[in-house]
C-alpha cells in the first residue's frame, strides 16, 4: 500500500494477521482459532485473508471456505460496528422475545442478518444467550440487557454509536 | 483489624441485570469516603429472580443478602448498613449466619421457599467464592481431591469408587462416567485425550455457563482426575464463543492452577503430567455431539461421524478420547474426597446425587437450583420456582431443550430421574427447565424447538437434513390454520422415520419435542386443524382481535398506537378493528387500560 506522499505505508491489520500465522504454523487444529482471531483483526473474512491463511497453513481454501461457511460465528461479508443479538431461545420465546426483535428491525429499517448502512449495526440471529433467567434478553457486542420490553429498545440502542 | 465485605454477583445473569453499575457506585462510594471496604465479586448465586445480588458482611455479624439492587438502593445501602451498622430490612432477602451470630428478624437464606428443598454439592462453592481466586477455592478443599486420587489410588481405583458412585453423565444422555472411563482406560494407546463438552448449545439452559462462571476450578481438577484415571495427558474444553465470562475465568484459572503445580509436569511429585487446553466453540449446537466436537477441534466443520468406532476407541486425532458435560467433572473431586458412599446416598436407586436445573419461563423465581435427583416435577416447580406467574394456570413443562419433550400436568408428581423422563417422553437432557402456562401453545413450541434443530442440522444425512424440514412445513401450515386432517398421521410417521435412521442424537432426538406435545396435547392439534383455532391465542393467523362495546370507553389510545390504522371509531363511542386491515400485532391490547380488547 501506498500513502498520497508517496511512502509506503504499514498495515497493521496485515502484520497482526502475519504474526497471527507464524504462531499458529505449527500447531495442530489451528484452523478455527486462526479464523476467529483473523475476524478479530478485519471484523469479517474476507477472500484474500482465508487465501493467504490457505497458504501459510498449506490448507486447502475448499477447506477453509467449508469451515468458515458452517459455522455461525463467521462471516464472509464486512459487520456493523456493533452486533445486536436478540435471544431466540426456549425461555425468552415464551417472554415475548419476538416483539423485541421486531422493534430493533423496525427501528433500524433492516431485518435479522442485515447490516444498516452506515455500517453501525448488524442484527444477528442468536439461538441462545444463556442468561434464560432474565428473559427476554438481547446482547450488544459484549453486553447483555435483561428483562427487555420493546419499548427500552430505543434507548438502549442509543448508547451504541 | 477484620474488614467489612460488599459482595457482588457478577454472572452473566447479575451483569445483564446491571451488576457492573452496581459494582462502579460502590467503588466510588468507598474510595470517597476512604472507608476500610473490601469489594469483592462471586459467580452466580442461583436466584436469577433477584439480581442484581449484592451481601455485606460486616465482622462478627451474619452475611446479610439484599436482591433486585439499584446503584441508587446500592448508596443508601452503603450510607446506613455499611458505614452506620444498620441493615434496611425492606430490601434484604436473606441473611446467612456466622458463627453463631444472627439477626433475629432476618429470614436464614437456607430456610427461604427457593432454597430450602435445594441441596447444593455442585453449587455450594458458586457465589460463594470469588471464581477468579485459586486461594478461595483451596480455602474450600480445592485440589485435595487431586492430592488423595494422585498420592493414595491407582487409576483403578479411581475408576471403582466413580462406578460405585453411580455417577451418570449430566450432559444428557446419562451413561455412568466410571463404565466410561474404563473403556477409555483399557483402550490401547500412550496418548490419550480427556476433553470437557462445555459447548452448551440447549436454548433454555445455563447451568454450565454458572458452574464455569462461578466455580471453574472444580471443573479443571475433575478433569484432571479423569486424566489420571484414564491414562490421559492432555485435557480439552470446548467452550461455546456466546460465553465470554466463561472462557475468561477458564483462562484465568489454567494459568493460576500452573503455577501453583496442579496443572502440568509430575503433579504432587509423582509422575503423572496433566495439561488443558480451551477451544472456543464457532456457533453451531450440532458440535455438542461428541464426535462433531472432536472434528471441531481437529479444525474441521462440526459433521458426526457414525459409531463405532467409539471415541475411547477411537478419539481425538484418532487417539482413545474421554469426552464429560461440565456438571459430571463438578461432581467428581467430591466423590473423591468424600466417598463414593456420601455421594450414592443421595438421590435414587438408579438416579445418584443431585442435579442442577435451570428454572425458566412462565415461573416467578427464575434461576439455578440443585436438588437431590427423584425430587417431583411439583415441588421445583411450586415449591422452589414458586409457581407460575400471575396466578396464570400451569400447562407443561419442557425438559431437556431440542431433544427433549414436554410434560403435562398430569404428571406433575413424576419424580426426575433419568428413566422416569424418558418413560415420559423427554430426558433428562442437561437440565433445562421451561415452564409454560395456559398462554402458551404447545405447537407453536413444538414448531420452535423443531425450526431450531433444522437450522442446526449440519446436513450429513438425509432424515435429520430433509425429514426435520418437512415436519417443520406441516407445523408451519397447521400454525396457519391450512392444517389437514390426516398431517397428524404423516407428522408421527416422519417422526418415528427421522428418529430410527439419523445418524447421531441430533436427528434421533429431534422429533421428541413434536412426538410429546402430540402425546399430551393432541387437542390443541386438532382444534388448530378442525375448529381453524389456537387455543392460547398465540397463532396470529387464527386469531381475530374484537372489541367488547360494552367495555370500550372511545379513548382512542387504541386507534393511534396501531401501526396500520386498522381501528377507528367516534370520540367517547366504541371503537372498532377492520379484520381485513388488521395485522395481529397485539399493541391494541396492551395500550387499552379498560381490558375492552380481545383475541381469540
Amino acid at each position: 500500500m501506498v500513502c498520497a506522499c508517496g511512502n509506503p505505508v504499514k498495515d497493521v491489520r496485515k502484520e497482526r494477521l502475519e504474526e497471527l500465522l507464524k504462531q499458529y504454523s505449527k500447531q495442530k487444529g489451528a484452523l478455527i482459532p486462526v479464523l476467529q482471531e483473523a475476524q478479530e483483526i478485519y471484523g469479517y473474512l474476507p477472500k484474500d485473508v482465508m487465501e493467504e491463511i490457505s497458504s501459510k497453513l498449506r490448507i486447502p481454501f475448499s477447506k477453509i471456505y467449508g469451515v468458515a461457511t458452517f459455522y455461525a460465528q463467521f462471516h464472509l461479508k464486512p459487520r456493523g460496528r456493533h452486533v445486536i443479538r436478540v435471544c431466540q431461545g426456549t425461555a425468552c420465546h415464551v417472554r415475548g422475545s419476538a416483539k423485541i426483535l421486531n422493534r430493533v428491525e423496525s427501528e433500524l429499517g433492516i431485518k435479522s442478518g442485515q447490516t444498516t448502512e452506515d455500517l453501525r449495526f448488524t442484527i444477528e440471529p442468536v439461538a441462545c444467550l444463556g442468561a434464560c433467567g432474565l428473559a427476554p434478553v438481547m446482547m450488544i457486542d459484549e453486553d447483555t440487557h435483561g428483562r427487555m420490553t420493546p419499548d427500552m429498545v430505543p434507548e438502549i440502542l442509543k448508547q451504541y454509536e | 483489624m477484620e474488614k467489612t465485605k460488599i459482595v457482588v454477583g457478577m454472572g452473566t445473569c447479575g451483569i445483564a441485570a446491571g451488576a457492573e453499575k452496581v459494582w462502579h457506585r460502590l467503588e466510588e462510594l468507598i474510595k470517597k469516603h476512604n472507608a476500610p471496604v473490601e469489594l469483592m465479586s462471586t459467580g452466580c448465586v442461583g436466584m436469577c429472580y433477584n439480581e442484581v445480588i449484592i451481601e455485606v458482611h460486616r465482622p462478627k455479624e451474619p452475611r446479610v443478602i439484599y436482591g433486585s439492587v439499584t446503584p441508587e438502593m446500592a448508596q443508601k445501602i452503603f450510607e446506613e448498613h455499611v458505614i452506620g451498622g444498620r441493615f434496611i430490612k425492606e430490601w434484604v432477602i436473606a441473611q446467612e449466619e456466622k458463627q453463631g451470630q444472627r439477626f433475629d428478624e432476618l429470614p436464614e437464606v437456607n430456610l427461604l421457599p427457593f432454597t430450602e428443598k435445594q441441596k447444593k454439592v455442585v453449587l455450594a462453592k458458586c457465589g460463594v467464592i470469588n471464581p477468579d481466586s485459586i486461594d478461595d477455592y483451596l480455602y474450600f478443599d480445592g485440589y485435595q481431591a487431586l492430592r488423595k486420587a494422585l498420592t493414595t489410588m491407582t487409576p483403578k481405583e479411581v475408576i471403582e469408587e466413580i462406578k460405585k458412585s453411580g455417577l451418570r453423565g449430566r450432559g444428557g444422555g446419562g451413561f455412568p462416567t466410571g463404565l466410561k472411563w474404563e473403556f477409555a482406560a483399557k483402550s490401547p494407546g500412550d496418548q490419550k485425550y480427556m476433553i470437557c463438552n462445555a459447548d452448551e448449545g440447549d436454548p433454555g439452559a445455563f447451568m454450565d455457563r454458572s458452574v464455569l462462571e462461578g466455580d471453574p476450578h472444580a471443573v479443571l481438577e475433575g478433569m484432571a482426575i479423569g486424566g489420571y484415571a484414564i491414562g490421559a495427558s492432555e485435557g480439552y474444553i470446548y467452550v461455546r464463543a456466546e460465553y465470554p465470562l466463561a472462557i475468561r475465568r477458564l483462562t484465568k484459572a489454567i494459568k493460576d492452577a500452573k503455577e501453583r503445580g496442579f496443572l502440568g509436569k509430575n503433579l504432587f511429585g509423582t509422575n503423572f503430567s496433566f495439561d488443558i487446553k480451551i477451544k472456543a466453540g464457532a456457533g453451531a449446537f450440532v458440535c455438542g455431539e461428541e464426535t462433531a466436537l472432536m472434528a471441531s477441534i481437529e479444525g474441521k466443520r462440526g459433521m458426526p461421524r457414525p459409531r463405532p468406532p467409539f471415541p475411547a476407541v477411537k478419539g481425538l486425532w484418532d487417539k482413545p478420547s474421554n469426552i464429560n458435560n461440565v456438571e459430571t467433572f463438578a461432581n467428581v473431586p467430591l466423590i473423591i474426597l468424600k466417598g463414593s458412599e456420601w455421594f450414592a446416598s443421595m438421590g435414587t436407586e438408579k438416579s445418584k446425587g443431585t442435579k442442577v436445573f435451570a428454572l425458566t419461563g412462565k415461573i416467578n423465581r427464575t434461576g439455578l437450583a440443585e436438588v437431590p435427583m427423584g425430587i417431583t416435577i411439583r415441588e421445583i416447580v411450586f415449591d422452589v420456582g414458586g409457581g407460575i406467574q400471575d396466578n396464570k394456570e400451569f400447562k407443561a413443562v419442557q425438559i431437556g431443550g431440542p431433544s427433549g419433550g414436554c410434560i403435562p400436568k398430569e404428571l406433575l408428581d413424576l419424580p426426575i430421574d433419568y428413566d422416569s423422563l424418558t418413560q415420559a417422553g423427554a430426558i433428562m437432557g442437561s437440565g433445562g427447565l421451561v415452564v409454560m402456562d395456559e398462554t402458551t401453545c404447545m405447537v407453536d413450541v413444538a414448531k420452535f424447538f423443531l425450526n431450531f434443530t433444522q437450522n442446526e442440522s449440519c446436513g450429513k444425512c438425509v432424515p435429520c437434513r430433509e425429514g426435520t424440514k418437512r415436519m417443520l412445513e406441516i407445523l408451519q401450515k397447521i400454525t396457519e390454520g391450512k392444517g389437514e386432517p390426516e398431517d397428524l398421521e404423516t407428522l408421527e410417521k416422519l417422526a418415528y422415520n427421522i428418529k430410527n435412521s439419523s445418524l447421531c442424537g441430533l436427528g434421533q432426538t429431534a422429533p421428541n419435542p413434536v412426538l410429546s406435545t402430540l402425546r399430551y396435547f393432541r387437542h390443541e392439534y386438532e382444534a388448530h386443524i378442525y375448529d381453524k383455532k389456537c387455543p392460547a391465542g398465540v397463532c396470529s393467523a387464527l386469531l381475530e382481535y374484537k372489541i367488547l362495546e360494552d367495555k370500550c370507553v372511545g379513548c382512542g389510545a387504541c386507534a393511534r398506537v396501531c401501526p396500520v390504522g386498522a381501528i377507528s371509531g367516534e370520540r367517547k363511542q366504541p371503537h372498532k378493528i377492520d379484520p381485513e386491515k388488521c395485522i395481529k400485532c397485539g399493541s391494541c391490547i396492551e395500550k387499552c387500560k379498560f381490558g375492552a380488547i380481545v383475541k381469540g
